[in-house]
């Protein structure tokens, strides 16, 4: 566990890495304390106040239905975080389980594993996605989660493989397995905790994948549904109105942008940490 | 090298067998049949849709579908589009060259400008441009490809004029024009659908070459180069530049996954008629079978790809064969 804190600690001193994690943060914020204060993102109000430019009263100006922008790029800030945050954490358990097994017990077990992974790689995982999200009717959110969730671990597992691989040679897992170590002890106390930095990195560069892929799909209208409002679903909105009402989809890109970079910079900022040649 | 490249083929094939298997399998363990949508999407009877599922072998039991659909990918037959009624393969055949187009000029761009400001950046590494080109670097990575696409074509297209926004031909063009002109009209289309996936591609190339240049520069030859009273500019292109080019080779390999995704966003975008933009319609009108032979393509593209990378680095570094 000390490893990973070293690393979040190192990632906190680069300036980089500190100004994603704050954005980040007050993004979070935001998301969670944002639809309390702002009017109700579904409401239309008034159809005559509808497409109007950005003013005091609808800072980020409304939509072709009269809906506050603002309002809805906040909760769609709530959707898009939420969505990545659980899908990451599955493919990353999924992933450093298969890499765990296939770097522990190798043999067939790992040729088997890592020729499924290939194959699995070679269909962009937009391409998989498409092809199972364009048979359903309605997709839930949890369903939308769990299959991105489902097809993020392969990258991982081959990262966690490798490491086991590295950590297996080390003196003190040697010496623990001279010592009668089980196998469980030897997984959960040194090659888990000693290739959680690599993890971290993965993990954090993944939210910003998920949430570009997310984005991507409701913007094909295979992702949320409306009327949830989400990032990518509101661009698709805005395209019709691009001429007469640009901020209906300028506002919610810049989200995407503001957020996946912020996650990026703390990412490479993790990097740097668990590996400082690559600065 | 024979015995490394009889390896290597063989790996290829069975990845690609593995990603034919998990296609069949993604399609049969969707919820309900890719039929079921259709008839969501449009009025068509019970009756139609029995008839639609004989002749996609649906009512078949899932063994001999299995058989049907692997004797059908090696003969090159990927079934007929639901919505254009035409073999799959004749479409994707049709669309190839357009694609083929606007990818390798994002590839070119992505090599050369990439790879210039990637070497730039290892040179002046920490300083305020390396620190500033990574930020814009990651900006572009950051950007919805479709949102990026969106913005320029409202910009570029309808507020200023500069440029075309949508397809890849002007439609009143004579259709006598000579050759020149054509070419320049195909141009002028492909500058805004290019560079857009270029922006949300570069920083991939530029990180790289960062990073291999990195490593060169701190090899025991650069500082005999420098000792030697060579200039930076010859240490830095001459010197440094070439062996840091290799690495570089794999990230192709890498790359065309993510450009191929990104060419579904940005033909949909632009209305590129290219493959992208075909596999952006299908999901649209839920056209299942030209679904399945756009992903086919591309798994085979992405495998072959990888292949194609290994051999050429193989080939430039003997390390790798004999290593």
């Amino acid at each position: 566990m000390t490893a990973a804190f070293d690393v979040l600690q190192g990632a906190w001193r680069n300036p980089r890495g500190r100004t994603g994690a704050l954005i980040l943060i007050i993004i979070a914020v935001a998301a969670l304390v944002g639809p309390w204060l702002l009017p109700d993102p579904l409401a239309q109000p008034d159809v005559l106040a509808a497409s109007r430019p950005p003013t005091l009263v609808h800072p980020f100006g409304t939509d072709q239905l009269s809906r506050d922008v603002l309002s809805r790029v906040v909760t769609g800030a709530r959707i898009s975080l939420g969505v990545a945050l659980l899908a990451v954490a599955l493919s990353i358990t999924l992933g450093a389980a298969v890499g765990m097994i296939s770097g522990y017990w190798g043999g067939a077990t790992d040729t088997v594993l890592m020729r499924m992974v290939d194959g699995a790689l070679a269909i962009p995982r937009l391409f998989i996605l498409l092809l199972v999200l364009a048979v359903w009717e309605r997709v839930p959110v949890l369903a939308l989660i769990l299959l991105i969730g489902v097809t993020g671990w392969f990258a991982t597992s081959r990262l966690v493989r490798g490491e086991v691989l590295r950590i297996r040679e080390e003196g003190y897992v040697r010496a623990a397995e001279a010592l009668g170590a089980r196998r469980r002890r030897i997984i959960f106390r040194h090659l888990l905790p000693n290739s959680l930095g690599p993890l971290l990195v993965a993990a954090t560069l993944g939210v910003g994948d998920v949430i570009l892929l997310e984005a991507g799909l409701s913007f094909l209208g295979l992702g949320i549904q409306p009327p949830t409002p989400s990032w990518g679903g509101m661009i698709l909105d805005s395209r019709e109105v691009m001429v007469s009402a640009p901020w209906a989809g300028i506002f919610p890109g810049l989200a995407i942008v503001l957020t996946v970079l912020s996650a990026n910079l703390f990412g490479d900022a993790l990097r740097d940490a668990v590996d400082p040649r690559s600065a | 090298m024979i015995v490394w490249l009889l390896r290597r083929s063989l790996q290829a094939a069975v990845t690609l067998a593995v990603a034919l298997a998990l296609l069949f399998l993604l399609m049969r363990a969707a919820p309900g049949d890719p039929l079921f949508r259709l008839s969501a999407e449009r009025p068509i009877s019970q009756q139609e849709i029995e008839v639609l599922r004989a002749r996609y072998g649906l009512d078949q039991p899932i063994g001999s579908q299995l058989v049907a659909f692997v004797s059908g990918v090696l003969r090159g037959d990927l079934g007929v589009s639901i919505e254009h009624g035409r073999p799959v393969t004749t479409l994707l055949a049709e669309r190839m060259p357009a694609t083929v187009l606007l990818g390798g000029s994002v590839l070119l761009l992505n090599f050369t400008i990439g790879l210039w400001l990637g070497v730039r950046q290892a040179v002046r590494r920490g300083e305020r441009e390396d620190r500033w080109l990574t930020t814009l670097s990651l900006t572009g990575y950051a950007m919805p490809s479709f949102w990026l696409g969106l913005v320029l074509a409202w910009l570029v297209g309808v507020e200023w004029r500069l440029l075309p926004a949508a397809g890849m031909q002007d439609p009143l063009l004579e259709a006598d024009a000579s050759f020149l002109v054509k070419a320049a009209d195909v141009l002028r289309h492909l500058i805004l659908p290019a560079v857009t996936l270029s922006a949300v591609s570069i920083a991939a190339t530029m990180r790289y070459q960062r990073a291999a240049m990195l490593e060169v520069l701190r090899l025991p030859y650069i500082v005999t180069a420098r000792s030697k009273g060579l200039s930076e500019r010859e240490v830095t292109w001459r010197h440094a530049w070439r062996n840091a080019l290799f690495p570089i080779i794999t990230i192709f390999g890498l790359w065309l996954p993510i450009l191929v995704s990104g060419s579904v966003f940005v033909e949909a975008v632009f209305a590129w008629p290219g493959l992208g933009s075909l596999a952006a319609n299908a999901v649209g009108s839920r056209d299942y079978p030209l679904l399945m032979g756009a992903s086919l393509l591309v798994a085979t593209l992405v495998v072959a790809g990888g292949f194609v990378t290994d051999v050429a680095y193989a080939w430039l570094d003997p390390r790798v064969r004999f290593g």
